[in-house]
């Protein structure tokens, strides 16, 4: 298998007492999905918080691309190539969709807006994701479809060239035919090279697209394993009881 | 409606129908107001003969001038969802420091007008920095400038009451015109840079192989609003005055290329720079704006600060408009004048949406109507109310029309 583009090491991290993230491994390929599981309070939003860097973890190893890093901060994490899709999508709705995706990021020539190069711009990444759905990409946020927010927050954090995407319960909030669309443009990230983690609560979402499943279960990595190599209902196993019959846990091997 | 009927549409009637499903979704844009702009006229036209002068046109712009301008910065403001209740007497304060320099001190206007668009500057800095560092609510932020100022204002026109503005520049914005072969010439640069303007954009967006807006399209409007203007430059330069043998009076009013000014650099500032961009992306969703990397505060104390210093441009046109500076410049119903004017033109009280072109729609209408009613002999209370019925309706308007587009 290629080298992670990110692995962590033995993070760890408190919240005065509480003791959030215990030891946790976690490997991210380019070209994978990698699928984040985990009952609610198992410290799912803080590892990815720990990635984003919006915390600093206490302790452990932050290894980008083969190289030991330390991410201070959200700008930090940028930086190296890291976009996280928040579930609020953060996108305006009174700006039109070339507009959303170089938020604070605009294309300047000179003192003016350089509309034409970021239209181009733009259309090249959703043709190139196969977004399909979308009639005019001049057209206001506010009149698009759940779904089609959705793949324009993925598309923003694909425009940059970014080596991860995290994407937060993308489908959340979608019906049938909308979370099919999304999920297909996960798998397309995935194909064009990205290191993508799925964090997911719906296990029909998690074996259609991930290629392998970390799970996490009060704080502790419980096991990342390879789809294939699990069930159904190993993963309900590892996310209620962080332990299942022949599953080896991370650290083991 | 199938995609196959859409292709033998005639091009035209494919973008008619495309701004009848924008209309229908919310985005009704400028419709509003030109059409409560024409119906007044109409209205007033019919009541009272002398509505539609050459004489009463150069009044009314020069009337609604000050409003315009004030309602320009508020767009601004508007833009992020705030309100500055303050415009009003900053622009009274602006003013006085302009008169007092030039009256009581022998400046020129060209020291004199800087030194006051600083202090609208210092004006907007102290504004928006309540807001956006103190947290403060906008709203009360400037309830209480708006009465602070209204104070400095009364103690900088002192005993008297009143400074007269004796500068001749000044005093020519608002009551001097253009000779009419210099007016010609100045809607022909103008036009000519319109068209240059709006040809190279169709050209740039072509060479990268963009669609552009339909040709047919982009030359009707031209010729519209060309031959629009052109026919109200016509109408300003006939002869006005009662008594042409004493004074002429023909062309241009100085404050419109003023005007004219403003709102191009507005519009450039708003739609074509980053910081344009930010302000609507900061009205439409901070938190969105934040997490991109835009300074979300930056851009709010900005905002406060160029609705300020258009203020203090609103201060000097007050100033050459009563030829003086007294304690109620800028007061009674100016701010709300011309937050109603920014709103009827189609500027959102919910931030996010807005133009320049609003403020000089809006603030038409609002004169239309004060202008119009004083020709037809209603008294002031008379006035208020409509003006106050005809913000009711256009906010109803903003409020129903982001009802329909589903946010």
């Amino acid at each position: 298998m290629a080298e992670p583009i990110l692995s962590l090491r033995s993070i760890n991290k408190s919240f005065g007492p509480v003791h959030v993230l215990r030891d946790v491994h976690l490997d991210v390929y380019p070209g994978q999905v990698t699928a984040l599981v985990g009952d609610n309070g198992a410290g799912k939003s803080t590892l990815i918080k720990c990635i984003a860097g919006i915390y600093t973890p206490d302790s452990g190893e932050y290894i980008f691309d083969g190289k030991s890093v330390t991410v201070h901060g959200p700008r930090d994490a940028t930086a190296l190539g890291i976009e996280v899709v928040y579930q609020d999508l953060a996108l305006c709705d009174n700006l039109d969709i070339v507009h959303n995706m170089f938020l604070g990021r605009e294309q300047k020539k000179g003192f003016t807006l350089d509309e034409s190069a970021m239209e181009v711009m733009a259309r090249k990444t959703l043709d190139g994701l196969s977004v399909r759905t979308v009639k005019s990409i001049r057209q206001t946020v506010s009149s698009l479809s759940g779904g089609q927010r959705q793949t324009v927050a993925i598309a923003r954090a694909v425009l940059w060239n970014n080596k991860v995407v995290i994407l937060d319960e993308p489908t959340a909030a979608l019906g049938v035919s909308q979370t099919e669309q999304v999920l297909h443009l996960v798998r397309r990230l995935a194909d064009n090279g990205i290191g993508v983690i799925l964090i997911s609560h719906n296990l029909n979402d998690v074996f259609e697209v991930a290629d392998n499943i970390a799970a996490l279960y009060l704080g502790q990595m419980a096991a990342q394993v390879q789809k294939s190599e699990v069930s159904s209902n190993q993963v309900i196993e590892l996310i209620t009881t962080g332990k299942s019959a022949g599953v080896t846990p991370v650290g083991a091997n | 409606m199938s995609s196959d009927t859409e292709v033998q549409l005639h091009p035209l009637k494919g973008a008619a129908n495309d701004y009848w499903a924008r209309i229908k979704s919310g985005d009704i844009g400028a419709l509003p107001a030109v059409l409560g702009l024409v119906v007044l006229c109409i209205v007033f036209g019919v009541m009272q003969s002398s509505f539609l002068t050459p004489g009463n046109f150069a009044n009314l712009l020069t009337q609604a001038a000050a409003v315009i301008v004030i309602a320009m910065g508020l767009v601004f403001v508007l833009l992020l969802g705030e309100i500055d209740l303050s415009a009003g007497y900053s622009s009274g304060v602006c003013g006085a420091v302009l008169v007092i320099l030039v009256t009581n001190h022998s400046f020129s206007w060209w020291v004199a007008f800087p030194i006051s668009i600083i202090v609208g500057l210092a004006l907007g800095l102290f504004i928006g920095w309540l807001v956006s560092f103190l947290g403060i609510p906008s709203f009360v932020v400037t309830l209480a400038t708006f009465l602070a100022f209204q104070g400095l204002l009364l103690l900088l026109a002192g005993e008297g009451g009143t400074i007269r503005m004796e500068d001749p520049t000044v005093l020519s914005i608002e009551n001097s015109n253009m000779k009419p072969l210099i007016s010609w010439a100045f809607y022909i640069v103008c036009a000519t840079l319109y068209i240059f303007s709006g040809l190279r954009r169709v050209y740039a967006r072509r060479k990268v192989g963009l669609k552009t807006e339909l040709m047919q399209l982009w030359i009707l409007k031209t010729v519209g609003l060309l031959g629009l203007t052109g026919a109200a430059v016509y109408a300003l330069n006939l002869e006005r005055s009662n008594n042409p043998d004493v004074v002429s009076l023909k062309g241009i009013p100085y404050v419109v290329p003023v005007i004219l000014l403003l709102l191009v650099v507005g519009t450039f500032v708003l739609n074509r720079t980053a910081f344009g961009r930010h302000l609507y992306a900061v009205g439409g969703n901070a938190e969105a704006a934040r997490r991109s990397g835009i300074n979300v505060k930056w851009v709010r104390i900005c905002a406060f600060m160029i609705c300020s210093v258009l203020s203090a441009v609103a201060g000097m046109i007050f100033a050459s408009r009563q030829n003086s500076i007294s304690p109620t410049t800028g007061g009674s119903s100016t701010l709300l004048y011309a937050v109603g004017a920014a709103v009827i033109g189609g500027t959102s009280l919910f931030g996010g949406k807005g133009r320049m072109r609003d403020a000089i729609l809006g603030g038409l209408v609002v004169a239309v109507i004060d202008n119009g009613m004083g020709l037809l002999g209603y008294a002031a209370g008379i006035k208020y109310i409509v003006t106050g019925l005809v913000l009711l309706v256009s906010a109803s308007v903003d409020a129903i029309s982001r009802k329909g587009s589903g946010s």
